[in-house]
C-alpha cells in the first residue's frame, strides 16, 4: 500500500501543537467563581456606567435559569463554573504610545507566534488591536481610521468614548437571553474589539485583532461589536493561538455585526487554538456565538473561517437576511485531527424579500477526531423568491474519524429555492502517488491536495491570512513525514 | 539505462511478475506488448514505484543507482516519468501549480535554483503547443473535468514539462481516437534523443505505427517471452497472441 491508514494516522499524531508556550506576565486576577459580586467587581474594575451593570445582572440572572446545551454532536466533561477566574488582567496598565514601552515578555510571545508587531505594522497596513486575557494592550493605526471617522478600539474603551453607541447595539443581535453561553458572555465579557464604519466610509484596510488567551484557568470571555453605517464598507480579520495547557480552557465570545442599507461587512476568522494533546488531553473548548444582522436593503454579511484548533467547537456564525435583498455568505474549512471535535456550521435566516444566502462547508477529519456540520437554513413567509446554495463537503484523512453533516431547512415561502449538495470522499492514494511520481513528496502532495480541497473557501480569505490559512493547514495535516 | 534483472513482483500474494529481464539504452524506444493480464501495468508501476506491489526477487539498475532503493519521488526527480493509464484528478489544485511545484522539487533535488515564474509561463506556452493542449487547460485543475482524450495529452504535456530521461507509457493509446494518438505520438516523437529512452507499453500495434519502437517485447504470464524488432509488433497484430498463448503452451508441455 502506498500510503497505508495506519501510516496517515501516525504522521498526524505525531505533529505537536507548534505554538505551545506560556508567557509570564503577572496577572491581576479575581477570585475564582461567579456570583453578582463578581460582576460588579468587573463592572468596577472597567469603570462602567450603572446602565451596564444592569444589562450584565440581567444577563447573569438569566444565566442562572439557562441549561448548559447538549443537542452538539461533542463529548466533554462538564465545565466547573464556579473554579473559573472571571477576571484577570495583564499588570503593567499604563497607556503605551510605541512598540519600546510593551512588556517585551509579550512582545516575544508574539514573535514565537510570527505575528510581530513591527511585521505587523510594517504589512500593507494592517491596523491591529491585541486582546492578551482581557485587557486591551495596544492599539495601533487609531489616528489614520479616526481621521476617516471609522472608531476601532477595545470594547471597555467604547463604553467610555461612545456609550450612545454600545447602548444601542449591545445584545441587538445576539440577546442576553439567546443561549447558554451568550448568557455567560453577556454577564462577565471583560473585553473585546469594537468598530464603527461612518456612512459612505470604506475602511481603507483590513481590520484585525489577535486573540491570545494566557493565564492560566481564565475563561476568556469576549465580545465584538461590527456596525457598518449605510454605504460602508469593512473587512474584519480575526486570527488566534493559545498556549500549551493541562486544563481545559473555555472561551466563549460573543460577535455582533449589524450591516445598515447598502452596506457590507466581511468577516474572516483563522482559528488555531490549542487542541489538546494527542490523546485528547487539554485544549480549548471554544462555545462561540457568532451573528450579523443585515438590517438594511442590499446589505451584506460574509463570514469566512478556517478552523483548525480547540479541542472542541460549538460555533455557527450566522446570518440574519432582515433587509430585502440582502446576502449572506458562509465560507468554512474545519480541520480536526487527534480527538477533537467540532460541531460547526451557520444559519441563514430569510426575512426580507429576494435574499441571498450562500454556504460553502468544507470538512476535513482526521486521527479519531469527529467533524460535524450543523446548518440551519430558513425561509421565513414573507421572505418571497428567497434563494439559497449550501455545499457541505466532507474529507476524510482515516478510516477512524468521522464527518456528519446535519442539514436543517425550514421554508414557510413557496416562492423559495433552496439547494443542497453534499460529498464525502477519502484522501486517495492515487492522489498521493500521482503527485509522488511527479517528484513530490507526501507531506507537499497532502498540502497540495488538502489546499486543493478548500480552495473555495480560501480564496475568500483576504490575501495575508490566506498564506497563513495554508500554512495552519499544512501545519495540522502534513505533519512530519517520514 | 536501466537494466532489469529477474525481476519478481507480487500483489497480496499473487505472483505477477516471474522473471523480467531487459535492458534499455538511452536514444531507445521499447514497446511492450502482451495480452491483457500478462502483467504490462504491473511492470511500469514497479518501475515507477507503487508500493501495492511486493518485490521478492530480482534487481533493477537505473543510471548507475539501485532503483529498488529509492523512493517514489526519487525515482521522478532522477528522471524517470510514468504516463498513467488512468491519469488521477486533483480538484481545486491548477495544472501549471502542481507543474511547478514538481518542476521546483525536482530543481531542488539536484540543487538547482526554483525557476522564475517568467521562464515558467513561457516553458508553459512552449511545451502546450507541442501536445496541441490548450492554454486553458493548463490553468484547470489537474486532470479535473478532462476528457479521455485531454487526460493523455495532459500526460504528454507533463512529460514535455518535466523532461524525463526515461518515460514509461502505460497503455496511453487506450480510449484515444485517431487524431489523438497522432497528436499524443508527436508529442513523444518530438521529445525524443539520444539522451533519453521510452517505454511503451501498449495492447496495440497501432500506436507503434506513430512512435516506432528499436525493440518489441512481449509479455506473456510474468514473463517476456519474445523479443524482436518493429515486425514483431506487425506479426502480432496479424496473428493476435493467441500464437504466442500456443507457443507457450507447447513448450510447457513440450
Amino acid at each position: 500500500m502506498a500510503y497505508q491508514g495506519d501510516e496517515i494516522l501516525d504522521e498526524i499524531t505525531n505533529q505537536d501543537y507548534k505554538y505551545g508556550f506560556v508567557t509570564d506576565i503577572e496577572s491581576d486576577k479575581a477570585p475564582k467563581g461567579l456570583n453578582e459580586d463578581i460582576i460588579r467587581l468587573i463592572s468596577a474594575k472597567k469603570n462602567e456606567p450603572e446602565w451596564l451593570l444592569e444589562w450584565r445582572l440581567k444577563a447573569f440572572k438569566l444565566w442562572q435559569g439557562m441549561e448548559e446545551p447538549s443537542w452538539a454532536h461533542v463529548n466533554y466533561p462538564k465545565v466547573d463554573f464556579q473554579s473559573i477566574h472571571y477576571y484577570a488582567a495583564p499588570k503593567p496598565k499604563k497607556q503605551l504610545n510605541s512598540l519600546d514601552e510593551v512588556d517585551p515578555e509579550l512582545l516575544k510571545t508574539f514573535e514565537k507566534l510570527g505575528i510581530s508587531l513591527e511585521e505587523q505594522k510594517r504589512l500593507t497596513g494592517v491596523a491591529v488591536d491585541i486582546v492578551l486575557d482581557s485587557v486591551s494592550v495596544k492599539t495601533t493605526f487609531k489616528e489614520k481610521l479616526a481621521e476617516l471617522g471609522i472608531i476601532f478600539c477595545s470594547f471597555s474603551e467604547a463604553v467610555q468614548e461612545h456609550p450612545e453607541l454600545v447602548k444601542k447595539y449591545i445584545g441587538s443581535v445576539v440577546p442576553q437571553s439567546d443561549n447558554f453561553y451568550a448568557a455567560l458572555n453577556s454577564a462577565v465579557f471583560t473585553d473585546g474589539s469594537f468598530c464603527y464604519i461612518p456612512k459612505g466610509t470604506r475602511c481603507p484596510m483590513e481590520l484585525s485583532t489577535y486573540f491570545r488567551i494566557n493565564e492560566a484557568n481564565t475563561g476568556q470571555f469576549e465580545r465584538t461589536l461590527v456596525i457598518a453605517d449605510k454605504g460602508s464598507y469593512v473587512s474584519y480579520l480575526e486570527g488566534c493561538t493559545a498556549p500549551m495547557r493541562d486544563e481545559n480552557q473555555l472561551h466563549a465570545a460573543v460577535v455582533e455585526l449589524v450591516a445598515l442599507e447598502d452596506a457590507e461587512i466581511k468577516y474572516s476568522t483563522v482559528q488555531n487554538w490549542y487542541p489538546g494533546d494527542k490523546d485528547g488531553k487539554g485544549g480549548i473548548y471554544n462555545f462561540v456565538t457568532k451573528r450579523g444582522i443585515c438590517a438594511g436593503d442590499r446589505s451584506k454579511i460574509s463570514w469566512t473561517q478556517v478552523e483548525t484548533g480547540s479541542a472542541v467547537t460549538w460555533k455557527y456564525p450566522s446570518c440574519i437576511l432582515k433587509g430585502d435583498y440582502s446576502v449572506g455568505e458562509f465560507y468554512s474549512v474545519a480541520v480536526t485531527n487527534n480527538h477533537q471535535q467540532a460541531d460547526t456550521g451557520t444559519k441563514m435566516i430569510h426575512l426580507g424579500k429576494n435574499t441571498n444566502s450562500t454556504i460553502i462547508s468544507k470538512g476535513i477529519s482526521a486521527g479519531y477526531s469527529n467533524n460535524s456540520y450543523r446548518g440551519l437554513v430558513k425561509v421565513n413567509k414573507n421572505a418571497t423568491n428567497a434563494r439559497n446554495f449550501s455545499q457541505c463537503d466532507s474529507l476524510l484523512m482515516t478510516d477512524t474519524c468521522g464527518a456528519h453533516t446535519f442539514p436543517y431547512i425550514e421554508v414557510d415561502n413557496k416562492s423559495a429555492r433552496v439547494e443542497h449538495e453534499a460529498t464525502t470522499s477519502k484522501i486517495g492514494e492515487d492522489q498521493i502517488f500521482y503527485c509522488n511520481q511527479r517528484g513530490i513528496d507526501t507531506e507537499k502532495a497532502i498540502g497540495l491536495i488538502v489546499n486543493g480541497y478548500c480552495k473555495e473557501v480560501l480564496n475568500k480569505l483576504p490575501m495575508e491570512f490566506a498564506v497563513e490559512a495554508q500554512k495552519l493547514l499544512a501545519i495540522s495535516l502534513e505533519g512530519s513525514v517520514g | 539505462m536501466i537494466s532489469i534483472q529477474n525481476l519478481h513482483a507480487e500483489i497480496n500474494g499473487k505472483a505477477i511478475l516471474k522473471g523480467i529481464d531487459l535492458e534499455v539504452k538511452a536514444g531507445e524506444v521499447h514497446a511492450i506488448m502482451g495480452p491483457n493480464g500478462s502483467g504490462k501495468s504491473t511492470l511500469a508501476s514497479v518501475l515507477a514505484g507503487r508500493e501495492d506491489y511486493d518485490i521478492t526477487k530480482g534487481s533493477v539498475t537505473y543510471l548507475e543507482k539501485d532503483l529498488l532503493e529509492m523512493s517514489t519521488e526519487d525515482r521522478a526527480r532522477e528522471g524517470i516519468f510514468l504516463a498513467f493509464q488512468y491519469p488521477v484528478e486533483i480538484p481545486g489544485v491548477s495544472n501549471v501549480n502542481f507543474l511547478k511545484t514538481a518542476i521546483n522539487e525536482i530543481r531542488e533535488h539536484k540543487g538547482m535554483e526554483a525557476l522564475s515564474a517568467k521562464d515558467f509561463l513561457a516553458m508553459v506556452r512552449e511545451k502546450s503547443k507541442l501536445v496541441e493542449l490548450d492554454a486553458k487547460l493548463a490553468n484547470r485543475a489537474v486532470n479535473h473535468g478532462f476528457s479521455g482524450g485531454e487526460k493523455k495529452r495532459n500526460e504528454i504535456f507533463q512529460m514535455a514539462m518535466l523532461t524525463p530521461s526515461l518515460s514509461i507509457l502505460d497503455e496511453t493509446d487506450s480510449g484515444l481516437d485517431i487524431d489523438a494518438l497522432r497528436v499524443v505520438a508527436n508529442g513523444v516523437n518530438k521529445l525524443k534523443s539520444e539522451n533519453n529512452a521510452f517505454i511503451v507499453v501498449t495492447h496495440y500495434q497501432r500506436l507503434l505505427d506513430y512512435i516506432v519502437p528499436d525493440f518489441v517485447h512481449v509479455l506473456y504470464n510474468g514473463k517476456i517471452v519474445k523479443s524482436g524488432t518493429k515486425e514483431l509488433a506487425l506479426e502480432l497484430e496479424e496473428k493476435g497472441y493467441d500464437w504466442i498463448k500456443a507457443e507457450q503452451g507447447e513448450s510447457i508441455t513440450a
